[in-house]
């Protein structure tokens, strides 16, 4: 396990914030989308997008890239947000196009539009199967050792039959190149996901089916480089990383609320919740 | 155009019966020697889609998903995006059917170069009955943009599709079905995808057709050869229609019946109405499964029970032409 200097740790976190905020802002725009989600999901993917993937911002095509295939697509702003804060070709102005007409921004993701999203998702439990087929083609050509696949996944799409069909297929051809995270945030559009379905006990579910499974704080930077360094590490069979997360996280009215799945805020909301993340920022820069 | 039919074709006791999937199966097998990036992508019937013929020779190169349908879609499209070209295969009502959605969003939507091969397309199926008799798949397929669809006329063909369909872009159909039926073309006759074949010329009556109805309806001609002068277009890609043949035949004979082995709803008799309602408005019959689940029997009794036999058919397009 690797321990991150405070400096790098900071950084991360900063980044984070940042992304935040460009969500808050692409989402007031846009005047539609999906909120919670995405601010939940903000840490992970700054531990992925500035740390732990193998890439090139400049050269999206790089053969030899990790592939990062997005299941649940609608918490796409994240994706878009980190991504241009990572370099990608996406601009500033471009953000604020997002979901509206003739933009590469889809509401959910497009792969036409934009290749470097690698695949098209929207219609939940589609994205671990694709990933598996990555995966396959991985090893056929002798690459699985170049690089990884990793899918991000919602808990609600585990309701999904074809997610588990891919569990099952992934565990029988032992995909090693191949780690799923889950953002388990325990909401989806009518309600808490335990009581529209329980998915609990999930980490025995997936060790059942012959997964490795590891659990991490998602929003503790330090849990989240560590656990997914460690997954890259599994040599026998799939990984499953269940990352707790708060769906809202850092707007405090949006946390833990489900109302806030897919909704985006108004003009009042946006500019209390960009006032949170600004102290939040500062307080990070104090540290 | 010479379309080097076996000599004999008419005299339908010197003919070689072999189903369709037979020579998509066979196709699949040559293909994967030829290219390195065919994979084979199967959901437990393989042999039954006589995919084996690929499998045994290159199981590194088959993903066998089980029976989940909706994976192998998912596993095709990551497959594609990978630079493979994954041919998916099992029965039509489960692969078309049970698999549209992914299909629609994970293949056609971005466009995935991936084939699916079918069996068990429609009333063929015979004694497995309504639930795998599957007579919607080209409705569900030609309506997905991008997308080509193919039924071919028999095994010879089936062979040629597989292999055509590699070269082309973005989602493939291929629709076979279980029966053996005559094989009447040869490993001479020409393919083209979206290519119709005037195989029989006629003045009277232009009779288009996919599948092994192709082989009917030309028996049908034969018959009425000396009273009626028939037409009949080999339409074996429905998508997309060949027009030009189509216009051309319907601007000579002004009445184009339309047969298959399908839903006469959403079907080869759908995409020719469209296209002669707007560019040739003339008489036309839509003769398939008349919009109904049928049941279990016999590919034979089905055929004599629905009217898809040559009696059948026969008289419908008699009675089309006025002469019953």
């Amino acid at each position: 396990m690797s321990l991150l200097n405070d400096k790098k740790l900071k950084d991360l976190n900063l980044t984070a914030n940042k992304i935040r905020q460009t969500i808050i802002e692409m989402l007031v725009e846009a005047g539609a989308g999906h909120s919670a989600g995405p601010l939940g999901m903000a840490d992970v993917f700054t531990a992925l997008y500035f740390d732990i993937l193998k890439h090139d911002p400049k050269n999206p095509a790089w053969t030899q890239r990790d592939r990062l295939i997005l299941s649940n697509g609608h918490i796409c702003p994240v994706r878009y947000a980190a991504m241009h804060h990572a370099g990608y070709d996406i601009t500033e102005a471009e953000l604020k196009t997002f979901r509206k007409i003739d933009s590469r921004l889809e509401g959910h993701p497009s792969v036409k539009r934009m290749p470097a999203l690698e695949t098209s998702s929207g219609p939940l439990g589609e994205g671990l199967s694709q990933a598996c087929g990555f995966a396959l083609a991985a090893r056929m050509d002798g690459m699985q050792n170049d690089y990884h696949i990793w899918c991000l996944t919602s808990d609600g799409e585990h309701e999904e039959g074809m997610t588990w069909e891919a569990v099952m297929l992934a565990a029988k051809y032992k995909l090693n190149n191949l780690t799923v995270i889950i953002d388990r945030n325990n909401i989806q559009i009518d309600g808490n996901t335990e009581d529209i379905m329980p998915l609990e006990p999930l980490k025995e579910k997936y060790e059942s089916f012959n997964w490795h499974v590891l659990e991490m704080n998602g929003h503790d930077m330090q849990d989240i480089i560590s656990t997914l360094e460690e997954a890259k590490s599994i040599q026998d069979r799939p990984t499953f990383i269940i990352a707790h997360t708060t769906p809202g996280k850092g707007v405090d009215f949006m946390e833990n609320n489900y109302k806030w799945h897919g909704v985006p805020p108004n003009k009042e909301q946006a500019f209390m919740a960009l006032k949170q993340l600004k102290e939040t920022e500062q307080k990070i820069l104090e540290s | 155009m010479d379309f080097h039919l076996f000599p004999t074709y008419l005299d339908e006791k010197t003919l070689k019966s072999s189903p369709i999937r037979e020579g998509a199966g066979l196709g699949l097998a040559e293909l994967g020697a030829e290219k390195q990036n065919v994979v084979l992508v199967g959901a437990d019937t393989i042999e039954s889609c006589r995919a084996h013929y690929f499998a045994e020779k290159f199981p590194e190169r088959t993903i066998e998903c089980g029976v989940a349908e909706q994976n192998m879609i998912g596993i095709s499209a990551g497959l594609a995006y990978q630079g493979k070209v994954p041919f998916a295969v099992t029965y039509a009502a489960f692969l078309i059917g049970r698999g549209w959605e992914p299909i629609r969003t994970t293949i056609a939507y971005p466009g995935n170069h991936v084939v699916f091969v079918s069996s068990h397309a429609g009333l063929a199926t015979g004694t497995d009955g309504p639930t795998h008799q599957m007579t919607e798949d080209i409705a569900l397929t030609r309506c997905l943009p991008g997308f080509t669809v193919i039924a071919p006329a028999d095994m010879e063909q089936a062979k040629k599709a597989v292999k055509a369909a590699y070269d082309l872009k973005g989602p493939v159909y291929i629709r076979c079905a279980r029966e053996a039926t005559p094989v009447f073309t040869t490993p001479a006759t020409p393919f083209e995808v979206g290519k119709a074949q005037v195989l029989r010329e006629g003045k009277d009556v232009t009779v288009v057709a996919h599948g092994y109805m192709v082989y009917t309806m030309l028996m049908i001609a034969e018959e009425l050869r000396g009273s009626i002068s028939v037409e009949v277009i080999n339409m074996h890609t429905i998508k997309p229609l060949d027009g030009e043949t189509l216009l051309a035949s319907a601007e000579k004979t002004g009445k184009v019946f339309i047969a298959e082995d399908h839903n006469v709803i959403g079907g080869l008799g759908s995409a020719v109405s469209e296209f002669l309602a707007e560019n040739k408005p003339v008489k036309v019959y839509r003769h398939g499964v008349y919009d109904q689940f049928a049941e279990s029997g016999s590919a034979k009794d089905l055929w004599a029970k629905y009217k898809l036999d040559k009696e059948g058919t026969k008289a419908l397009l008699l009675k089309f032409l006025n002469k019953s």
